[in-house]
């Protein structure tokens, strides 16, 4: 079960995946024709028309959002070791966690009364 | 014999990919091979039989922290040209002497696990109440290493509330 054998269906995998990937867009290149005009180069076929570059400078609570998830992504990860153990672990790790949990949500509280959780 | 090749390919992957990530001038190019890097690094953690950093690797870095990024990445300036450096001398003379600390440092290290017993090099690995990788790694994290762990949600939480009051000041 733990031998590096085990890991060859997943390397199977992703080289299947790339080449396939590589493949479509090698022959679509090969095989279409490359006629282009100025509606055919915009970023979208239908919707809302392009105001301006979309190399702009977007607004800071994309980055707020993107590190209250980060942070918060990184506490699930500390509990699926305990959660796989808990009956070995059993009261104890139960307040173990409780405590690293209490912790956590007071930043929870924190950002919401700050209004970071706010989308304005 | 075949984890040693897997090892050094990835390792030449991994540091080839690096450096095309802080020499790529289009920033977004620089973005996508951070993520072929870390994805990279998360087969090697496999090699090593650290299958639920692995995952991890996988999950955090090229998931969360790659978010993270391009959110960055969204926010600075690219349509300016990058600025030259007023005295390039000046950086590399501190860039020398920190690499060259690194390397007196990588140094210290090998010789120093070159000249020990080889016997001391194996210690006996601690008994598991518990099978599996990620339940061991769970045993150590919650019975050995409780004190970091529980310090571990402090670094969050100040992550947390910096990332805020910096957010803030710019709203």
């Amino acid at each position: 079960m733990d031998s590096i054998e085990a890991y060859v269906p997943i390397l199977l995998f992703v080289l299947v995946a790339t080449g396939f990937a590589l493949f479509t867009l090698i022959v679509s290149a090969l095989v279409s024709s490359s006629k282009y005009n100025k509606v055919k180069l915009e970023p979208y076929e239908c919707g809302i028309e392009p105001e301006t570059d979309a190399r702009d400078r977007y607004s800071v609570r994309y980055y707020l959002i993107a590190m209250l998830f980060v942070i918060f992504d990184v506490e699930t990860v500390f509990m699926f070791p305990w959660a796989v153990i808990m009956d070995e672990l059993a009261l104890f790790g139960l307040i173990e966690m409780l405590v690293f949990i209490f912790i956590l949500v007071l930043g929870y509280v924190y950002a919401w009364r700050k209004g970071a959780l706010e989308w304005v | 014999m075949a984890e040693a090749i897997a090892f050094y390919t990835l390792s030449i992957l991994i540091l080839g990919l690096g450096v095309a990530v802080i020499t790529t001038p289009r920033t977004v190019h620089s973005v996508v091979f951070l993520v072929l890097n870390f994805l990279c690094v998360a087969v090697l953690y496999v090699v090593l039989r650290a299958e639920f950093l692995a995952v991890i690797q996988i999950l955090v870095y090229a998931g969360g922290i790659v978010v993270l990024y391009l959110f960055v990445v969204m926010l600075v300036n690219l349509k300016r040209q990058p600025e030259e450096h007023q005295d390039p001398r000046r950086l590399a003379k501190i860039g020398l002497g920190l690499s060259g600390a690194m390397l007196v440092e990588l140094a210290a290290i090998v010789v120093y696990s070159y000249s020990r017993e080889p016997s001391s090099v194996t210690a006996p690995s601690p008994a598991f109440p518990v099978q599996g990788n990620v339940e061991q790694l769970g045993w150590l994290l919650y019975t050995d290493y409780l004190i970091p762990f529980e310090v571990a949600s402090v670094l969050l939480l100040v992550a947390m509330v910096g990332a805020i009051i910096l957010a803030r000041r710019e709203l």
